[in-house]
């Protein structure tokens, strides 16, 4: 038998967490409460780090026994192909279901039309909620951070979503000690972000901690990108480069992962854990800052899309 | 700022505090600095801030509009809502529940203060404690806030006067401790001008106590928990009938308070049967001992009744069950409660019917007053209320156990929160209110 315990020096405590022991255990905890409360649970999963470290925590919380919800991808048509691979592996290797949600269903069938931009973000909310009326999901696990964003700040462990899938921020509900109320009318459902608490810096202190493989587009790697609005986009059938865009070969590496037309690289030679997360602690820019094309459209853009059904 | 290794890192502790404060004392400019100064408010942050404060005509960056991230706060120019904010040193982690000042918004400092292990109060020097400043110490003292740090702010417009500080310190220590507040630390700052937040004041030599950020990096986290009941609402039940563990039945739940160690003799509640810890299991890891607040497994020898909602608990330190609970409450919805209002009331993992069987008295936060017979609680007040639940719940006082003291009441109609209840007795009521009525009667 082992016990875990660390001895903090400052409080002298053997009974005081780590913060990530701390966090983790919070997350397990938001976990648990959605398998006891909601019959149709689903975890969105894109193979992006956050949704990543969710899974891992949601495997660890029901230990020895398996994840009692199934997954569920928003497929833009235009994702990374090492991520699909990697989204396709992890679902075969815990003999886990995969829900997904194309954008390019909705394109091919005329109900969505492609933007001008290319940009395919913005249209996830359709499928996303259409899936959530059709599968009748009543909780919607995202890893949705706090940190990403001011709106995001303003959002509740718990976020109740009305038929239309609809964030309304001046309707939710106050979130007091950890009793989480997770009550909500047929029809409706609940959104809810266990790593709402951890930053960007927690999310890869935790990946290293554990040892969890990632998408080796997080690591630093040559790729053949080109420029536009400031960001190093990946050159592909999706729509780039353009007419005055040229390629070129550049070391670089993610730290989000999202749809390639709005997900941009930056120049890392970080090709490692350790030297990501020295890269991250020196960092001026904030992951969506600096690699986000869609968050950058207005002042409450992330608001807005929220409001709609976003995650 | 000095580097921080990956093992310093990974090994600081965390600590959740709140800020309050009226809207002119200076909150968000302490706020601002704590972030600034620790990295947490990042170039493109600063430069979107810059961008709107500049395309309004504003001449300097409006730094509050970093923390107001609803469409309505920045209309307005006021905090609506609570928030929360993450910012790190090399010795620990933080989590701020940013609350806003108003008087309406009690509900939103009291859901931040709900887990906060410490609150900072501020207070502007020049003004020293006014009403606002009682009934931010009231609320602190009200959700047993285990620390409270008191920030006189704007010591640079009061000439740095060591007098003006003592005088404050002096009068809001005396009124914390009538409250209950256990402990108080005033610190003299000047927000805008930088003493004493991040870095000691060259303009306060006769201040040696510690700056806010030193002081949030050292003050304890962790209770004793020897002197604490242990208790583990049971949240799921772990049974994987699978061909490697066929017979694997196992208690998942967060441990509220204290600690459980293997072969230690426990009790079930609301039901009574015992058994035995046979093991604990910490994310798959088999431990031998497991604590507060850890999200364990808990497996018992015998093959007992157990399903969420209930209570696993020492067999020598069980709490009683009871149908009436009495509770100190804040109402947080805009529909009122009243006497009669048929409500859920969760507690723990469980949720229970209940009826609202009498509000005794409403506390007045400004001078502590209680107002008999309200007949009814509206949006932020706090009273006294009883409640008859339909069935028994083991309860501890909320004095003993923030965990499994506390409760929510919701709206059974549409699953409206309602109201945030702290158990047993409180400091606004030295003298339990007489229930007349006697009246059990009722059903649903």
């Amino acid at each position: 038998m082992t016990t875990v315990a660390t001895v903090s020096e400052e409080t002298g405590s053997p009974y005081a967490l780590s913060h990530l022991d701390a966090l983790e255990s919070e997350a397990v905890h938001i976990f648990r409460e959605v398998a006891g409360e909601f019959e149709r649970p689903v975890i969105l999963f894109s193979g992006g780090k956050d949704s990543i470290v969710m899974l891992h925590l949601a495997l660890k919380a029901f230990r020895p026994a398996s994840v009692p919800f199934s997954l569920l991808h928003v497929d833009t048509g235009h994702n990374f192909p090492e991520v699909l691979e990697y989204r396709d592996r992890t679902v075969e290797k815990h003999g886990l279901r995969l829900h997904v949600a194309s954008v390019q269903d909705y394109i091919d069938r005329g109900v969505l039309k492609e933007r001008p931009d290319g940009t395919r973000n913005p249209l996830q909310t359709l499928p996303l909620t259409e899936k959530i009326q059709a599968e009748k999901f009543d909780a919607v696990f995202g890893g949705g951070r706090r940190d990403e964003e001011k709106a995001r700040a303003k959002e509740r462990v718990f976020s109740l979503r009305d038929e239309f899938s609809q964030w309304d921020p001046r309707r939710q509900r106050p979130e007091l000690w950890n009793l989480y109320n997770g009550r909500h009318a047929p029809g409706e459902h609940v959104r809810v972000f266990p790593l709402s608490n951890w930053t960007e810096l927690d999310v890869w202190q935790y990946i290293a901690r554990e040892g969890i493989e990632l998408p080796q587009i997080y690591y630093a790697h040559e790729r053949e990108v080109f420029s536009r609005s400031g960001m190093w986009l990946t050159a592909g059938e999706w729509g780039g480069p353009k007419d005055g865009e040229t390629v070129e070969k550049r070391l670089v590496r993610y730290r989000t992962v999202g749809d390639m037309s709005c997900t941009g690289a930056v120049d890392s030679d970080a090709d490692t854990i350790e030297k990501v997360i020295v890269e991250i602690a020196a960092s001026r820019l904030t992951e969506r800052g600096a690699t986000r094309a869609d968050d950058k459209m207005s002042e409450a853009a992330m608001e807005d899309r929220k409001r709609e059904g976003y995650f | 700022m000095t580097t921080i290794t990956t093992e310093e890192l990974a090994e600081t502790t965390l600590l959740r505090f709140a800020t309050a404060g009226s809207v002119d004392d200076g909150k968000s400019t302490l706020v601002g600095r704590l972030l600034h100064d620790s990295k947490s408010v990042l170039t493109d942050q600063l430069e979107a801030v810059e961008r709107v404060s500049a395309s309004r005509g504003q001449e300097a960056p409006d730094l509050a509009l970093l923390t107001d991230g609803l469409r309505a706060e920045r209309e307005q120019g006021i905090t609506i809502d609570v928030a929360y904010r993450y910012f790190a040193t090399p010795r620990r982690r933080f989590i701020l529940a940013d609350t806003p000042g108003h008087v309406q918004y009690t509900r939103n400092m009291v859901t931040g203060a709900s887990t906060a292990e410490l609150t900072v109060i501020l207070v502007d020097a020049r003004n020293g404690v006014v009403e606002q400043t009682r009934r931010h110490a009231a609320i602190a003292a009200l959700l047993r806030v285990p620390h409270a740090v008191l920030a006189v702010n704007k010591m640079d417009l009061v000439g740095y006067d060591e007098k003006v500080f003592a005088a404050i310190a002096e009068e809001f220590t005396a009124y914390a401790t009538e409250l209950g507040v256990p402990e108080v630390t005033a610190i003299p700052i000047s927000a805008l001008v930088g003493d004493n937040v991040v870095d000691p004041s060259a303009n306060m030599d006769w201040y040696g106590g510690p700056t806010v950020l030193e002081h949030l990096e050292t003050v304890p986290v962790a209770h004793d928990l020897s002197h604490c009941h242990a208790r583990l609402p049971v949240q799921y039940v772990i049974r994987p009938q699978s061909a490697d563990h066929p017979d694997y039945r196992g208690y998942a739940g967060q441990i509220a308070a204290g600690s459980f160690h293997v072969g230690e003799d426990v009790t079930v509640l609301p039901s009574g049967r015992a058994s035995k810890i046979s093991g604990i299991d910490l994310l798959g890891e088999p431990v031998d001992v497991a604590w507060t607040t850890q999200s364990v497994t808990l497996l018992l020898e015998d093959d007992i009744d157990i399903s969420r909602g209930d209570l696993i608990v020492p067999s020598k330190d069980a709490p009683p069950t009871t149908q009436d609970v009495e509770a100190t409450v804040c109402h947080v919805a805009d529909a009122a409660l009243t006497v009669g209002h048929r409500v859920l009331l969760k507690h723990g993992t469980r949720t229970v019917k209940a009826i609202v069987k009498d509000i005794p008295s409403r506390l007045t936060l400004d001078n502590l007053s209680l107002h008999p017979h309200p007949g009814q609680l509206v949006a932020n007040d706090i009273g006294r209320v009883k409640i008859r639940t339909a069935e028994p719940l083991p309860v501890d006082s909320y004095a003993d156990s923030r965990r499994t003291g506390s409760f929510i009441l919701i709206d059974p109609n549409d699953g409206t929160t309602l109201t945030a209840g702290m158990v047993g007795e409180s400091f606004a009521a030295p003298e339990p209110v007489k229930d007349a009525s006697g009246d059990d009667g009722w059903d649903f």
